[in-house]
């Protein structure tokens, strides 16, 4: 089964995260045979958001959702059923890099290279 | 005799066909059918050598049957497509040994992955065999409501891919805390009479537990727990009042639940169990001791302090520390404590402050307790309580 591991970063820190380099545990995990792609978002400030507002396009600067915590980037995973890939989420949880991660099971995708 | 059958073998039923069919929607409807036409045909063709296996069977081919008609349906399962190519009716009749998988079926139900009051109502649904609108009258909720989480649970587990099995090794010890949790929450939660006794309910899940995993010391504990408190239940209420632990009728307890309790202690313990569950079970045949071991109590309470860290643990030994040192001692363990909320922890506060002659605090106790309370016998009780304090105040001359 296909899961997508959705990383909410943790509030503070979002200067160091722009220039950082990623976490040498979390690309070790990413380097493993069930992960089948990766996404390391921009920061939440960089971010627009397109709605329709009484049928009119609206865009505002910054997340749908404003938050403290924001989505940093996405994980699709390959794993036996959802444990597999729960375990997977906790050891990058442990890592203590993300304030949470959300684990959904994908319906369906397709991937291009981009 | 027909029911007895039915309400045992439910559980067993489900989880074999939830194995064999990969979802608990459509095991259920199997289930349901083949009980139905057990019910119907039982009665003037005998039971069969076999129930449970004639009972799979024919959910099974039951199930088998409506897909195959069902042409629009999208199977979702890998289990189902393999079913539905294989040819049925050779390979499994009611001679069939089917594997009992009752304990997948906790596990599921008991799955992290799904919220608490999910995981007690599917597992009182699949397990226990209770009807949706049952466990919507014993937790008072609208029927709707019920239905709608339970649906929820199931569609979670179908979705997200919850494995229909026992937990590995390095998960088992978690997941079984879980199971435990669950089957407990039930247990408190009875209500005791009504449609459904919740708590006569939780016993049976606890003995299947046992009976599912025999070596499992805390399982062996929480049902002696479950025993040993379910045993004073006629005793708890005089005329619909609450009745205190030292008032009670001891003539009204169980003892055949009192023994079958002990009994399962001694497992837990010949087990070599010193969890929590071991350690409250303990606790609750000390109390039945007349008089009672405060200092064994208090040590217990202690150790179970260090196992759980709870707060409302603290609060227990307290009242043994009462016993053993004096009100004061207890009073300055429970002013530490953070259990604002908890109307057990204003009244037992109350109960001590009595002890010591505070009758103004204690009476600011109760009334705390009162606001926590839903009406009903508790609440009447610490009505009286509080009705004896202002009493006691009123015939105190004031220094």
């Amino acid at each position: 089964m296909r899961y997508l591991l959705l990383n909410y970063t943790k509030a503070e820190s979002t200067e160091e995260r722009r220039s950082g380099e990623m976490h040498p545990g979390v690309a070790a995990v990413l380097e493993r045979p069930d992960v089948g792609g990766w996404i390391r978002l921009q920061p939440a400030g960089s971010a627009t958001t397109v709605r329709l507002d009484s049928r009119k396009v609206l865009f505002t600067d910054g997340p749908f959702v404003d938050s403290k915590e924001f989505l940093a980037g996405v994980i699709l995973i390959e794993a036996e059923n959802l444990d597999g890939a729960l375990a997977l989420a906790a050891e990058l949880q442990e890592l203590d890099v993300t304030a949470a991660i959300e684990v959904r099971p994908v319906l369906e995708q397709e991937l291009g290279g981009a | 005799m027909l029911e007895e059958i039915f309400r045992d073998q439910w559980g067993r039923v489900l989880a074999t066909l939830v194995g064999v069919l990969g979802d608990i929607e459509l095991a259920e409807d199997a289930a349901q059918e083949a009980f139905a036409l057990a019910a119907e045909r039982w009665p003037h063709e005998g039971q069969p050598a076999n129930p449970t296996g004639w009972l799979i069977t024919t959910g099974r081919n039951r199930a088998v049957d409506r897909i195959r008609r069902r042409r629009t349906l999208t199977i979702k399962t890998e289990q189902l497509k393999r079913e539905l190519r294989d040819s049925p009716e050779e390979t499994m009749d009611e001679t069939t040994v089917f594997p009992d998988e009752r304990l997948e079926l906790i596990f599921t139900c008991c799955h992290p992955a799904l919220a608490l009051d999910a995981q007690v109502a599917l597992t009182l649904r699949t397990l226990g065999g209770l009807s949706t609108e049952e466990i919507a009258h014993a937790f008072l909720v609208p029927f709707e409501t019920m239905s709608k989480r339970l649906t929820r649970a199931k569609h979670k587990i179908r979705d997200a891919g919850i494995p229909f099995a026992v937990p590995p090794e390095h998960l088992l010890p978690d997941r079984l805390d879980a199971a435990l949790a669950v089957v407990y929450l039930i247990f408190n939660e009875g209500w005791g009479g009504g449609r459904v006794d919740l708590s006569a309910e939780a016993i049976r899940l606890g003995r299947s537990l046992i009976e599912l995993m025999p070596d499992e010391a805390e399982a062996h504990a929480l049902l002696a727990l479950m025993l040993i408190n379910n045993a004073r239940s006629a005793a708890r209420f005089r005329d619909g009042e609450l009745v205190l632990f030292d008032d009670q009728d001891r003539g009204l307890w169980d003892q055949r639940q009192i023994e079958e309790g002990r009994s399962s202690l001694r497992r837990s313990l010949a087990l070599h169990g010193r969890g929590p569950y071991v350690t409250q079970a303990a606790i609750a045949d000390l109390h039945l001791e007349q008089p009672r071991d405060w200092e064994e109590i208090e040590l217990l309470y202690r150790r179970l302090e260090g196992l759980t860290g709870s707060p409302v643990v603290t609060m227990n030994r307290a009242i043994a520390v009462a016993e053993l040192e004096g009100p004061q001692m207890a009073l300055e363990i429970l002013d530490r404590l953070e259990l604002d909320e908890y109307r057990y922890y204003h009244s037992t506060r109350a109960e001590i402050l009595r002890r010591l002659g505070r009758e103004e605090e204690a009476r600011n106790a109760y009334e705390r307790a009162l606001e926590l309370t839903w009406p009903g016998a508790e609440q009447r009780f610490l009505e009286r309580r509080l009705a004896d304090s202002s009493a006691s105040a009123r015939d105190t001359p004031t220094p």
